[in-house]
């Protein structure tokens, strides 16, 4: 078995790689690579998609890497490959991101991603901390997680679904915010799993096994 | 709901913890991995790093000690100390932070928030604000380490690089600082309410009533300690459900 943490010069991959090679290394789950090679991604039997930044920097980055995204597309769409999208990883699943300019998201997905905007004003934006989950649908990479179990978030947009059988869980700030997102063998989390102490290794775990 | 966050934080000088932490079980108190596993099983909610010396020579070790803390410990963490440009940013985010801060060299050219927060986004950005009082109700910055003044007021600076793209002010109070009397709280409220983004109040914690203020009445997000932690007056469990019986929102599991 192996899993495959996408690299194309989006942020803290060091925490992700220790964090899913220690979960792969406890459940017996096969090994755990960083790469930003098609091949591996094709060869890869579950796809893990990070980021961190902006959006349209993130897709910039993407597809500055030839054929990676080609690769990703065929791993998860054609193979039906288990895929985990993280933070802006999981926003690019959408259909258009509106950070500082409108991007085309992969399309997934749908829904667009916008500027959190808090019902109450003197919440802040990044919304920044522990959070705690609320589960709108049972789903595999949610086993042993339990609503009210905290995740660590740090974002100013947001993922509004289109259908909202696509929403598996949300957290409160001053109104809904898309904490999981999910269908057939994608999942995304707008959270940091990796950073999440127990729960998030939990999810990381999970994510490992999970045969959709 | 968003949880109020408890910050420990371990400054640091040639990769070891400096004032010390005194913890049962710490197989080396010196070693600031050793303490932030120690941490991060005691429940904090976020670790912060400061590299006190922060000289050219041993940025190495910085960039070690965050490889080896993200080795283990699965929580956020920010590191600040010497950070003058956005390659020492993509650097340190390399290693395993999570965030990083920006102190003097922020005051030197608001410019270099900028140009770190387009590169890796808002988000892992941070502004450290050394704030003096020099009148009632006015706050100047002070660099190296409070001993520097620059005549700029401490709330048009926050202002200014939050326009810059900072994510969060990790701000303290020099005045209070090391005298465990408290948050100064009238700065701490001032700069809260003068820009939207996070503010951490550092600087004077003595008591777990100080924590309480700097959120009910300095309208912090986050309140950042280190002795009353290091030296055991506190763990982080008592100083949690202290403040969440003051009926601010903590992250209690």
């Amino acid at each position: 078995m192996l899993t495959a943490i996408i690299d194309y010069d989006s942020g803290n991959l060091h925490s992700a790689e220790k964090a899913f090679q220690r979960m792969a290394r406890e459940t017996g789950t096969g090994e755990v690579i960083v790469t930003s090679s098609p091949e591996d991604v094709l060869r890869a039997d579950r796809v893990v998609l990070p980021g961190d930044g902006a959006f349209p920097a993130c897709k910039a980055e993407l597809f500055e890497h030839s054929g990676l995204f080609e690769a990703t597309e065929e791993a998860v769409i054609r193979r039906g490959r288990p895929f985990l999208g993280i933070c802006i990883g999981m926003q690019m699943l959408s259909t258009t991101g509106h950070e500082y300019v409108e991007t085309p998201g992969f399309d997934w997905i749908g829904g667009d991603v916008v500027k959190i905007t808090p019902a109450d004003p003197s919440l802040k934006v990044p919304h920044m901390g522990w959070n705690n989950l609320v589960i709108d649908s049972p789903h595999p990479l949610l086993a042993g997680v339990a609503s009210g179990d905290h995740a660590y978030f740090v974002h100013s947009y947001h993922f509004q679904v289109k259908d909202p059988a696509h929403r598996l869980a949300h957290v409160d700030y001053g109104g809904d915010i898309t904490a999981i997102v999910g269908r057939d063998n994608m999942v995304g989390m707008q959270f940091h799993p990796e950073k999440s102490q127990h729960i998030g290794l939990r999810m990381i775990a999970n994510f490992l096994s999970w045969a959709p | 709901m968003l949880k109020t966050r408890i910050i420990p934080c371990l400054d640091v000088a040639d990769g070891r913890v400096v004032k010390g932490v005194n913890f049962v079980d710490l197989i080396d108190a010196g070693d600031p991995v050793e303490s932030a596993k120690a941490y991060d099983a005691a429940g904090a909610d976020e670790l912060c790093f400061l590299d006190i010396h922060a000289t050219h020579e041993n940025r190495g070790t910085m960039y070690d000690l965050a490889r080896r803390t993200a080795e283990h410990c699965f929580m956020p963490l920010t590191i600040g100390g010497g950070v003058r440009t956005s390659e020492d940013v993509r650097k340190l985010l390399l290693s395993g932070a999570d965030k990083v801060s920006f102190n003097s060299a922020a005051v030197a050219n608001p410019d270099v928030v900028a140009d770190a927060a387009n590169r890796f986004g808002s988000q892992c950005i941070v502004v450290a604000i050394d704030a003096k009082t020099v009148a009632p109700g006015k706050w100047e910055i002070f660099t190296h380490g409070g001993r520097r003044g620059t005549g700029i007021d401490a709330v048009e600076f926050a202002k200014l690089v939050v326009a810059k793209g900072a994510g969060e002010i990790l701000l303290t109070s020099m005045d209070r600082d090391g005298t465990r009397a408290g948050f100064n709280l009238p700065l701490t409220r001032a700069i809260s309410d003068a820009v939207p983004v996070p503010v951490i109040a550092s600087g004077g914690v003595g008591t777990l009533d100080h924590l309480v203020e700097g959120v009910t009445e300095g309208g912090a997000s986050a309140v950042l300690a280190a002795s009353i932690f290091h030296f055991g007056d506190y763990t982080i469990r008592e100083a949690k459900e202290y403040m969440a019986a003051a009926g601010i929102p903590m992250r209690l599991t």
